[in-house]
Formats: C-alpha cells, structure tokens, sequence
C-alpha cells in the first residue's frame, strides 16, 4: 500500500466525515473545502494535473464561494433548533442505510477480478492531446457544456432575483 | 487487493459519507454538500479506472468524462444555490421539512 496513497485517503475521508458531523454550517463548508483539496491531490497522485487544478479552480475556488455567500445570506439566527425525535430517527436510519450500501460496494469491489495495470507512469496524458482531444472529436461535446451552463446560470439568476411588482416575497 | 481495488474502496466510502450527510441533515445547504460529495466520489472512480486501466485503451476518456462532470456539478450547485435563495426568501428558513407548499 503506499504511504501517499493512505495520507490522502485520510485527508478526505476525515474532513468528509468531521463535515458531516458538525452543527455549525460554516464549520461543514469550510471542512468540505479540505476534502475537495484532498481529492485534488488524489488527482495529482493519479498523475492527472489537468483535472487536479480544474478540481482546485472550480470545487476549491468557486463553488466553496457560492456556498459561503449562500450560508451567510440565509444564515438569520444564532440558536439551532433543538434536536427532535423524528430527526434522531432520521439520522439513524441514514447512517443504517449508508453502511449497508457500502457493504455492497466493497464486497462487490472486492469479489470483482480487476484486470489492471499498475505499471503505467504517472502523467500519460499530455496537456496537448488533451486540448487535441477536446477541440477534434469533443468538440460537440464541449459546445454543449458551453450551453448548459450559460442556460444553468440564467435560470440560477432568475431563480434566485425577486418578483418585479414585489407581490410576494420582498424581503 | 491491488491499488484499484484501494481508490475504489476509498471512493465507496466518500460515497457513503455523502449519502449519509444528504439523507440525515435536514438543512438544505448541507444536503447539497452531501450530494456534491457523491459527485466527488464518482469523479475519483473515473480517475482510478482510468489510471490502472489496461494498456491498449483510449488514452484520455477518463479525464475527459472527469471535466465534463466538473462542469455540470458547477452548473448543478449554482441552481441549487439559487433554489435555496427563492426558498429561504418564501418561509423565512432553510429546513427541508417544512418546504410543504406543492404537498397534495
């Protein structure tokens, strides 16, 4: 096993987990950005840059930032709800369910015969067949992702800006 | 187990981890982190597979499938994002349960 494989393992399992235990949302936010840097590291290791530094500029840079400014827009008062019943139910549940999927998943992961190839280097992908692969045949590909989002982000602004005539819901 | 097996193992358990966080939390900004924790998941199975796959395979379709799922779970949690503004401006707070206006 190696040693930087299992350091990275740690980091995002760790912070993924301290995340989702936290009552306080700003505490969970910014743990969340521990584990998107620990899956860009896993990138790196991986020995995929491209993806490493579009993890950090996207997960790390913008959408960290979209969720603070969402907390900090909503965030209205100090003290929590208290903890009912229903969502001590709930959670116990959850986590009964969680475990059992991962049951699955690693006696299936582990029963499977995997026909892999470990001695491939580190960082066989250059950025140039990369950007080749990219504009030659994903090039449709890449237009509608170009779509999507400038679709996503007009509906995100219409979504999230108030009624015209203030009928309802001005703040 | 093999080093393939090990980034699997790893990417079921931050699989989890999110399922667990999106199904348990009642707060709607922490159920879109667990979704985009699962998001994350998938993205390390790309990797992996396409790291420790076979010789002969295409060459970048894991990196490639990888960028294109960065995108849409950024356009994916700028909507979400914006959902959540429209619902705490309608009632006030962001609990799940009590976004019951469309119930039957």
């Amino acid at each position: 096993m190696n040693l930087t494989f299992a350091l990275i393992a740690f980091l995002i399992l760790a912070s993924a987990v301290l995340a989702a235990t936290r009552r306080d949302l700003i505490h969970s936010a910014l743990l969340l950005v521990g584990n998107w840097l620990g899956v860009a590291f896993f990138y790196l290791w991986a020995g995929a840059e491209f993806v490493a530094f579009a993890q950090a500029l996207v997960y790390v840079g913008a959408i960290s930032m979209v969720v603070l400014f969402a907390v900090l827009l909503t965030r209205r008062m100090r003290t929590e709800l208290p903890l009912l019943v229903a969502t001590r139910d709930r959670v116990v549940s959850a986590v009964l369910g969680g475990a059992a999927v991962f049951g699955v998943l690693a006696v299936a992961v582990l029963r499977t015969p995997l026909d892999t190839n470990p001695a491939k280097p580190a960082g066989s992908v250059s950025m140039l067949s990369l950007g080749q692969q990219l504009m030659g045949p994903q090039a449709a590909a890449v237009l509608i992702v170009g779509v999507l989002l400038t679709v996503s982000l007009l509906g995100a602004v219409v979504l999230a800006s108030s009624d015209a005539d203030g009928k309802e819901g001005a703040p | 187990m093999n080093m393939l097996q090990a980034c699997l193992l790893l990417s079921s358990a931050l699989f989890c981890i999110g399922l667990v966080t999106a199904l348990s939390r009642s707060n709607t900004i922490l159920v879109l982190l667990g979704i985009e924790i699962m998001l994350n998941a998938a993205n390390l199975n790309f990797i992996a597979f396409w790291r420790f796959s076979p010789a002969g395979s295409a060459p970048a379709t894991g990196v490639i499938f990888v960028l294109f799922s960065i995108a849409v779970a950024a356009a994916e949690a700028a909507v979400w994002l914006a959902l959540v503004i429209a619902l705490y401006r309608h009632q006030q707070n962001i609990r799940l349960q009590e976004a019951t206006r469309l119930k039957g």
